[in-house]
């Protein structure tokens, strides 16, 4: 139970220290030599081991610390980092962030990774093991030997004191390395009988593998048990060997203080790497300050704060702006002078308090952004192809709900750009462009929007293809085809069930994807829009609300009932009189600039009971649902304004062409229109 | 029963057309003055609208419109009961609420079967305390749709 407290934040600092593995290898890749990111790499692996070695998630303590030791090699200057190497630590990297994807959604964290294991270890020891025959041989025996030393690495506090109070006590721990043969058939009952004969002379503490893995005969022919006794290693020996199909027994001392040193850092003690062993353990221990530092410094800065709680700061500080305009009102009335003043400054003070939770809802884009140089890099690997990728302002903040939510419609559109927009090096330099294509992501502030565009300099959208496809699967007619405009047929790709690419590729092209991006971004108040040149590239560029609790509307009266239209969908507002508005089959419409818009009477729609006279003209406020349009009439225009986005609760749901509510400055509740759902 | 550990259940008392009904006090969150009620089109004809409640956006019932009585203007002693389903808030429209008492579970019967009216399910029992009547409402039933539509029917 206690565990769980503490789950939460070892899986964010997991996710954060594997981000930060993934960063800095691809700075690795770009520039080997650079020891500093090796040792900024090494730090994250090293303390992701502690973390998951704490929490009791033996898989990916043992990843890392494989991992490890290649990063310490490479650290050392017994490796030289390459593609291969790098691909190796990033899939494990990557094998690593599913564990703890794993562990988040409530399982154990384990996988299988034995080949990562194995992969990293043969790496490992590439450099210790120069001649090539014995290599198999080499990397057997180092699997073996590696599984002893590290074996008793991460013993837990409770184990260390049993150790430690045992060798107080007189007893001796000792390290008991048994071999089978390799043609034993039932290693499990050699194992059982093995460790029968260990519990006569003394107690086991621990063993490598884990029991259960013993007993299900998970693991090669040898196992390394920990042993607490006060017969002679002699003896023991005797004992074990006495056991049929044991092909050998190693015993040697434990030593507690020894294991300790190695639950922070492990220090190859292997007999080949004798030479360099004592100069990499106090560089590791100084490393291992700096860490504590940096992370001390960091704890400083910030801390964790659960969403819901910054939500309930919200909801409070709204209830305090409603109050703040009812007493500016109550000042305005009295005209007393002191109240006045008082109230100004509050007014002040409550708008910089404003600016301040609104900001502590803001995360900067880059925790989106950091996670497709990486991907980028796998993909253009898979499809062969080169590219360049820059990400420019990244620092720019948006809503945490918003972040969350924008992930998955940008790795769609940064894989379609990667797939079907940037061509293979062979094309390109074809085409006289160089070889290596680009791709910018870019994020930007300006009012209350965020743009974020992803654009490349790929082969464009190919307008005739593009409507042959939609004729031909039925989106358009061909009559239509003619008529459309660029842009229009950019949008078309987002439509449903399409896809341009001639043939499937994994990466995308499923004819999902471009409309469900469509569809999130729009369900989030954004929008989206494609600018192509054919043979030069494609621009994708998404505008986001800033936030989604705050929200521009216009306010409109309905006889006497206000609503709140959200400014995202309006084109505009036009004021028709009645000799304006047609009727084209028992439809009401307007020529609006040339285009035939239908109008919805929000009065009829809603039923409002009525009050006032019928005027001679009409307000009508123009919306937009993507390419479609409507006018929406209503009575009065109050005037545009913030208001903070509530829910109108469980009990009332699914309220026709209703989004929402809002608390309007004097107290009273207006519904917030649902545009999308009064256009057809 | 509402209480069956307990001798007495402790009941807000209500007045709806000249008959008095309760609630457990359990289910009451508080009970406000009637304030500007927005009205939301096309919900249910017995939801009279919602009000800003301290900051939260809570449903209102109209309960002379529930029950299938005739809707009067609110006076001075409209009050609005807010109470709490399953963490749901929702207010109830009553013509006073005047009255916390005690009903002990003796006094509690089950709601009579009475050939010829309509067998609602939202009573939970009638109370009897001198010469008072006291209808004891369950409120989960008041507040579904389904029971309503039945109703209609009932009627039509």
């Amino acid at each position: 139970m206690e565990m769980n407290e503490y789950l939460e934040v070892f899986i964010e600092e997991s996710k954060e220290h594997i981000q930060r593995l993934n960063d800095h290898l691809l700075i690795l890749e770009k520039d080997p030599t650079n020891m500093d990111t090796v040792s900024e790499i090494f730090r994250s692996a090293h303390t992701l081991k502690g973390m998951s070695a704490t929490m009791g998630y033996q898989d990916l303590a043992n990843l890392t610390h494989k991992m490890e030791n290649v990063l310490d090699a490479v650290r050392n200057q017994k490796l030289v980092i390459d593609s291969n190497i790098l691909d190796v630590v990033l899939d494990a990297v990557d094998q690593l962030e599913a564990m703890v994807v794993d562990i988040a959604s409530g399982g154990d964290g384990s996988r299988d990774v034995e080949s990562l294991v194995s992969q990293l270890q043969a790496i490992e020891n590439g450099e210790d093991t120069p001649v090539v025959e014995t290599k198999k041989t080499g990397e057997h025996l180092s699997q073996t030997s590696s599984s002893s030393e590290s074996a008793f690495d991460k013993l837990d506090e409770f184990e260390m004191t049993v150790l430690q109070e045992s060798e107080e006590k007189g007893f001796s721990n000792l390290e008991v390395h048994v071999k089978l043969q390799e043609g034993c058939l039932l290693k499990a009952a050699r194992v059982y009988m093995v460790f029968e004969v260990l519990e006569q002379v003394g107690e086991v503490i621990k063993s490598s593998p884990s029991v259960p893995d013993l007993e299900e005969e998970k693991f090669d022919f040898d196992f390394t048990v920990l042993l607490v006794t006060k017969e002679t290693e002699d003896h023991i020996n005797k004992r074990i060997m006495k056991v049929s199909e044991v092909e050998s027994v190693e015993i040697k001392a434990f030593s507690v203080t020894d294991s300790s040193s190695r639950t922070t850092d492990t220090p190859k003690e292997g007999s080949d790497k004798q030479t360099g062993t004592e100069v990499a353990a106090t560089k590791e221990k100084t490393n291992d300050k700096i860490q504590n530092n940096s992370k001390a410094v960091v704890s400083n800065k910030t801390i964790r704060v659960n969403i819901d709680r910054l939500d309930g700061l919200m909801n409070l500080f709204e209830e305090l702006v409603i109050d703040r305009g009812r007493l500016e009102q109550i000042a305005a009335n009295l005209k007393h002078g002191e109240l006045q003043e008082t109230v100004e400054r509050m007014t002040r003070i409550s708008g910089d308090l404003q600016t301040i939770i609104l900001n502590m809802r803001m995360v900067p884009i880059e925790s989106v952004f950091n996670r497709f140089p990486r991907m980028i890099r796998q993909l253009a690997k898979d499809l062969g192809k080169q590219i360049n990728l820059d990400i420019v302002g990244a620092d720019t903040e948006l809503d945490r709900t918003v972040i969350d939510e924008i992930g998955d419609p940008l790795v769609h559109l940064i894989r379609n750009a990667l797939d079907h927009g940037v061509e293979s090096p062979e094309d390109r330099i074809a085409k006289g462009k160089p070889a290596e294509g680009n791709l910018e992501l870019k994020a930007y502030h300006s009012g209350n929007h965020v743009f974020i565009e992803i654009s490349d300099d790929g082969g464009g959208i190919n307008r005739e293809k593009v409507l042959n496809k939609a004729v031909s699967s039925g989106v358009i007619s061909s009559d239509q085809a003619d008529m459309l405009t660029d842009n229009q047929v950019y949008q078309l790709i987002m439509e449903s069930g399409f896809s341009t690419a001639d043939k499937i590729s994994d990466v995308s092209g499923r004819g999902v994807g471009l409309d469900v991006v469509k569809n999130t971004i729009e369900s989030l108040g954004g929008s989206i829009s494609i600018d192509s040149q054919f043979g030069k590239g494609t621009v994708f560029s998404i505008q986001l609300p800033l936030t989604l609790s705050i929200i521009s509307v216009l306010l409109v009266e309905v006889q006497k009932e206000k609503y709140a239209i959200p400014l995202s969908s309006i084109i505009e507002t036009a004021i028709v009189s009645k000799s304006e508005i047609l009727n084209a089959h028992n439809k009401k419409v307007i020529d609006f600039r040339g285009k035939v818009v239908p109008l919805v009477s929000l009065k009829n729609v809603f039923d409002v009971p009525e009050t006032m006279e019928d005027d001679e003209l009409s307000s009508v406020v123009i919306i937009r649902k993507g390419d479609k349009m409507a006018g929406l009439i209503v009575d009065t225009f109050i005037g545009q304004q913030e208001v903070v986005l509530k829910s109108l609760g469980d009990y009332l749901t699914g309220v026709f062409a209703i989004s929402g509510a809002t608390i309007l400055g004097d107290g009273q509740v207006a519904l917030i229109i649902d545009p999308n759902a009064l256009i057809k | 029963m509402l209480e069956v550990s307990e001798q007495n259940v402790k009941a807000i008392v209500f007045e709806l057309q000249d008959e008095e009904y309760a609630i457990s006090v359990k289910e009451v969150s508080s009970i406000e003055r009637v304030q500007h009620i927005t009205r939301v089109p096309r919900a249910a004809s017995f939801v009279k609208g919602v009000i800003n409640l301290r900051g939260v956006v809570t449903p209102i019932i109209d309960l002379r419109k529930r029950f299938g009585m005739e809707t009067i203007d609110f006076t001075d002693s409209t009050r609005i009961i807010i109470v709490n389903i399953n963490g749901m808030e929702v207010g109830l429209i009553v013509d006073a609420a005047y009255d916390v008492i005690d009903i002990s579970h003796d006094a509690i019967e089950p709601p009579p079967e009475v050939i010829g009216t309509v067998n609602v399910d939202y009573i939970e029992g009638v109370a009897k305390l001198d010469s008072r009547l006291l209808m004891l409402l369950k409120i989960e039933k008041v507040l579904s749709e389904k029971e309503k539509k039945e109703l209609q029917s009932v009627e039509g």
